[in-house]
């Protein structure tokens, strides 16, 4: 039984994210013999709780508010900072994930970690608050580029202008590759997703592209092409293969009528519904055949349920309810 | 409505997908082994049961966007199946039991076909 672990958006990027793209760069430092007086207003006035202590370019120690209120506490004051603070600071690299950040603060339970480059120079300084931010700026970012391209996507139609302006999404389809059955139509469907088409039209335009793909992969002697033309008010899909043809269309087009092989209905296919299943998806199809030479179909569906578009009259739609 | 898991767990199938996944809600269901069939007939968030198990189940799944797959019989994917399975957020399932006795269970459990609505 295969159980592959899913991870939320924010698990995904606790582990992607660098530390350096999270932590608080120009860092406030101080050296050893700076006194807890001097480093209270150096706290106040910045607003911060803690900074690394630095000794000729050597990051020593860290010496944070609660070491202050100690001191204030015992009467140290006046002490340097270099007597109060803690040595051997908990560090992270600036290129480890920030992952790396929350178990280290598990682990060490302090308000904050130094973050140095591989060279163990200080680089910046990191506390849970700067994580929550950084994860929620990546996670805004994240959602703000997927919204853009859906939106461009949108409005591609109203974005480029022309007299008549039109989409091509071809899709070439194998003979025989069972295996990829389904790869063409699923793409379709993804792109008309993206582009905003309603539900209900994706879903008809998905099922007539995949009975059309299954065509081509179970009868087309070398398989063939899926065509889609995108259109502001509706997608014409033409299925063009280089043979064996089909003798008598009216025939093929009635239910229930198949001349896949035995092999090829094992694996459900063949039911003789294709067609049929695409003629009642469609709001228009056109079916022709040379035996010997190749067979094109093509498919019209409205994108927008009111439109009756102007190419070509739609036939009857069966309880189509949209 | 019923959760998926509360199917699982009442006719004791085996998922083969993420256990995260298994919130659906399964609207209805639907029986066959012809693609087409089930292409014309199923609805989307319904059960699908079929003793077929190869790649084409997950398309077709995917493609109406069902809620489940319970294969019978003890056929069983393979792992090329369930990786796309995986991809593509298709929940398959098996069990032992044939297409007519978790059919049959089904309908004890309230999920109704097509035309019973």
């Amino acid at each position: 039984m295969s159980q592959v672990p899913k991870f939320t958006k924010i698990q995904e990027l606790i582990y992607e994210l660098p530390i350096a793209r999270v932590m608080k760069k120009n860092v406030i430092e101080v050296s050893p013999d700076t006194s807890m007086t001097e480093l209270k207003e150096i706290l106040r006035v910045n607003r911060i709780s803690g900074v690394p202590v630095i000794e000729e370019g050597r990051l020593v120690g860290v010496i944070s508010i609660e070491d202050l209120i100690k001191a204030l506490v015992e009467g140290d004051i006046q002490a340097p900072v270099s007597k109060r603070m803690t040595t051997k600071p908990i560090t992270v690299l600036e290129s480890e994930s920030v992952v790396e950040a929350v178990k280290r603060f598990a682990q060490h339970k302090v308000g904050r970690l130094l973050v140095t480059n591989d060279q163990g120079d200080l680089r910046g300084i990191l506390t849970g608050g700067d994580i929550t931010r950084g994860l929620l700026e990546a996670i805004s970012l994240d959602y703000h580029a997927e919204e853009i391209s859906r939106y461009r996507a949108k409005h591609i139609f109203e974005d480029i202008v022309s007299d008549k302006t039109s989409l091509l999404l071809r899709y070439t389809v194998r003979g025989k590759d069972f295996k990829s059955g389904g790869r063409a139509s699923s793409k379709l469907k993804k792109a008309l997703d993206r582009l905003g088409a309603l539900p209900e039209v994706i879903r008809r335009v998905a099922i007539s592209a995949y009975e059309a793909e299954m065509n081509l992969i179970i009868h087309a002697t070398d398989g063939g092409e899926l065509i889609a033309e995108l259109q502001p008010d509706m997608i014409r899909i033409t299925v063009i293969d280089q043979g064996p043809g089909i003798p008598d269309v009216e025939e093929a087009m009635s239910p229930g009528f198949s001349t896949a092989p035995n092999w090829i209905r094992e694996l459900g296919f063949g039911a003789g519904m294709g067609l049929a299943n695409i003629k009642k998806c469609a709001d228009s199809m056109k079916l022709e055949s040379q035996p010997g030479v190749g067979t094109k179909l093509e498919i019209v569906i409205h994108l927008k349920p009111e439109s009756n578009g102007e190419a070509t009259p739609p036939e009857k739609k069966e309880q189509e309810p949209l | 409505m019923i959760p998926l898991k509360e199917i699982i767990e009442k006719l004791k199938v085996e998922p083969l997908s993420s256990i995260s996944s298994l919130e659906r809600q399964v609207a209805g269901g639907y029986a066959s082994d012809l693609l087409s069939c089930v292409i014309k007939g199923a609805k989307k968030d319904s059960l699908w049961v079929t003793l077929q198990s190869h790649l084409n189940v997950v398309a077709v799944a995917s493609l109406l966007g069902l809620a489940g797959v319970i294969i019978t019989e003890n056929n069983r994917p393979d792992q090329e199946t369930l990786n796309r399975a995986e991809n593509e957020g298709v929940i398959l399932m098996t069990t032992p039991k044939s297409t007519y006795t978790v059919v049959g269970q089904l309908t004890a459990l309230g999920v109704k076909g097509n035309e019973e609505d």
